[in-house]
């Protein structure tokens, strides 16, 4: 009972519970994004450096 | 030659080449005679409309065709090669800089002085805002020539700049843009616009000083 | 350089050298992610389960927790990118020029929670998704300005010409931010008149500064985490032929 009178926010809850998912959102991807890409790019730069070694 | 020798036939060199390219130098002015006209188009010809709109579209739309009027500032030197010479030039490259934008000025930003009183009557603008917005263009149309020195010079070295010239140019219009049609809504009510024109000022007299700097160190990453 | 002592000379420039920074980063990783989480954990407690509601926006409020920090946020980044323009441009370090590129997106993304927090904050309170609020109107603007560097920077093709580029471009900015800050809220009292600003900082209760504080510093923490993460990245795209970066593949490979 206590979570969902937490939930509801006083009749806010849609404003305060999407504010705070977009911005879980934009900052989740503002890391995730350049780890993904760092972790593409080495596996691409040691591709290519195997293939040089040949 | 002097400085102030080099930094007059500069001037002097870009007039005499806008000449030469009339059809092509009147081309912003008919531009913003043509967006000033699109708006009762769009709005509808209501007369009280229009006219408490009459300082903002006219601004906005010398804004635009200061923006349009812009990639040519550096575009032609930069594709002959010209530009280069006057970055190996024993000159500092700050004082002839400021001789390019003011005859940039002179060609795309002095005409519109000519036709803004007809454009104010096309709206409705009161005649007592006249002098004021005739003000407005003279202290702050030299500002978007200033300004957008540094955006150009950022981008000339690129084969499609013109979007990306845009946004990074209106961001730093935003001032001017505020402060000169504030003024001339001002005036247009009938109240005083002089702190307005005081900022606009205060802000081309600091371009003036400030703008060839940023400029001259954006030439030289371009062009190399 | 001689004011500066050999020491701090010496620290700069090793903390300075690619592989040194790349490995550090990846270091001090799992310490600022530990700190931050702390940080957010505590800041959101008290911000939605401990701090009392606001009498007269009632829960609504509680979007503050984040609108303001992201908002302070957006403007810091902005600052310190023209700081690390500043160093790039007379020392032409390139790790000022990593960490100003970094910095970018960054600093947009705070911009952009500043932009849709205030908005969806200002629904309930104005009743309308936006109003020409003097401060949504700015951070607009400033996300413009962080739009424009990032679409520079991805233009030019040469990254070390890139970089001087985005460093002009962020020092004419950060001029521009205090001018664009004051003429807009010249322009918002002269346009709206008595409308009140409603997402304005009240003189605040303990309760609920304390968590907004704590939100504040978490999300420098983030920005850390976050800007070294891709600065790690950008200086692997820049580095990709260097001889750290062989060895490093030939380690993990």
């Amino acid at each position: 009972m206590t979570l969902r009178i937490f939930l509801e926010m006083g009749g806010y809850g849609f404003y305060v519970w999407t504010a705070y998912g977009v911005t879980l959102l934009v900052l989740l991807l503002n890391i995730l994004l350049p780890v993904v890409q760092r972790r593409q790019l080495l596996r691409q730069l040691s591709l290519r450096q195997k293939r040089g070694q040949r | 030659m002097s400085i102030s020798a080099a930094f007059f036939a500069i001037i002097r060199r870009d007039l005499l080449l806008a000449f030469r390219r009339r059809a092509e130098a009147a081309n912003p002015l008919f531009f913003f005679v043509l967006v000033v006209t699109l708006f009762p188009l769009a709005v509808g010809a209501q007369p009280h409309l229009l006219q408490s709109m009459a300082p903002g579209v006219i601004w906005v739309s010398a804004l635009l065709a200061a923006l349009l009027s812009l990639d040519a500032m550096f575009r032609s030197d930069f594709d002959d090669g010209s530009l280069e010479q006057l970055l190996l030039s024993p000159y500092p490259l700050t004082v002839l800089v400021l001789g390019k934008i003011i005859a940039h000025w002179l060609v795309t930003g002095l005409p519109l002085l000519l036709v803004a009183p007809l454009l104010a009557d096309f709206l409705g603008l009161p005649a007592q805002a006249m002098g004021t917005l005739w003000l407005t263009l003279i202290i702050a149309t030299p500002l978007l020539s200033l300004i957008g020195a540094v955006g150009v010079a950022l981008t000339v070295g690129l084969r499609r700049g013109g979007m990306i010239l845009s946004l990074l140019v209106l961001p730093l219009y935003v001032p001017v843009l505020i402060f000169a049609s504030g003024a001339v809504d001002r005036a247009a009510g009938g109240l005083a616009a002089d702190a307005q024109l005081d900022i606009l000022l205060a802000m081309l007299l600091a371009a003036l000083v400030l703008a060839p700097l940023p400029v001259s160190a954006a030439l030289k990453m371009s062009v190399n | 350089m001689s004011v500066i002592p050999a020491v701090v000379n010496r620290f700069f420039h090793q903390t300075a050298s690619p592989p040194y920074f790349y490995a550090l980063a990846e270091r001090l990783a799992p310490w600022l992610t530990g700190v931050f989480l702390l940080l957010l954990a505590a800041g959101l407690y008290g911000g939605l389960y401990l701090a009392p509601s606001d009498y007269q926006q009632g829960e609504s409020y509680r979007i503050i927790y984040i609108h303001v920090p992201a908002a302070w946020m957006s403007l810091f980044v902005y600052v310190l990118m023209a700081v690390m323009a500043g160093i790039a441009l007379v020392w032409r370090m390139k790790l000022a020029e990593v960490m100003l590129i970094a910095s970018a997106p960054i600093g947009a993304g705070f911009t952009f929670i500043a932009l849709v927090t205030g908005s969806l904050w200002g629904k309930p309170m104005w009743g309308a998704w936006w109003v020409w609020d003097a401060r949504l109107t700015f951070e607009l603007i400033l996300l413009f300005q962080y739009l424009g560097i990032v679409s520079l920077y991805g233009a030019i093709e040469d990254r070390r010409a890139a970089a001087r580029a985005v460093s002009i471009l962020a020092l004419v900015g950060v001029v521009n931010v205090p001018v664009i800050h004051y003429s807009v809220e010249w322009w918002s009292t002269l346009h709206q008149g008595p409308t009140i600003t409603k997402l304005d900082k009240p003189s605040i209760h303990v309760s609920m500064l304390i968590p907004l504080l704590l939100m504040a510093v978490a999300f420098k923490f983030y920005y850390l985490i976050a800007v070294l993460q891709n600065a790690r990245l950008e200086l692997l795209k820049r580095e990709a032929t260097s001889q750290w970066v062989k060895n490093l593949l030939e380690k993990t490979a």
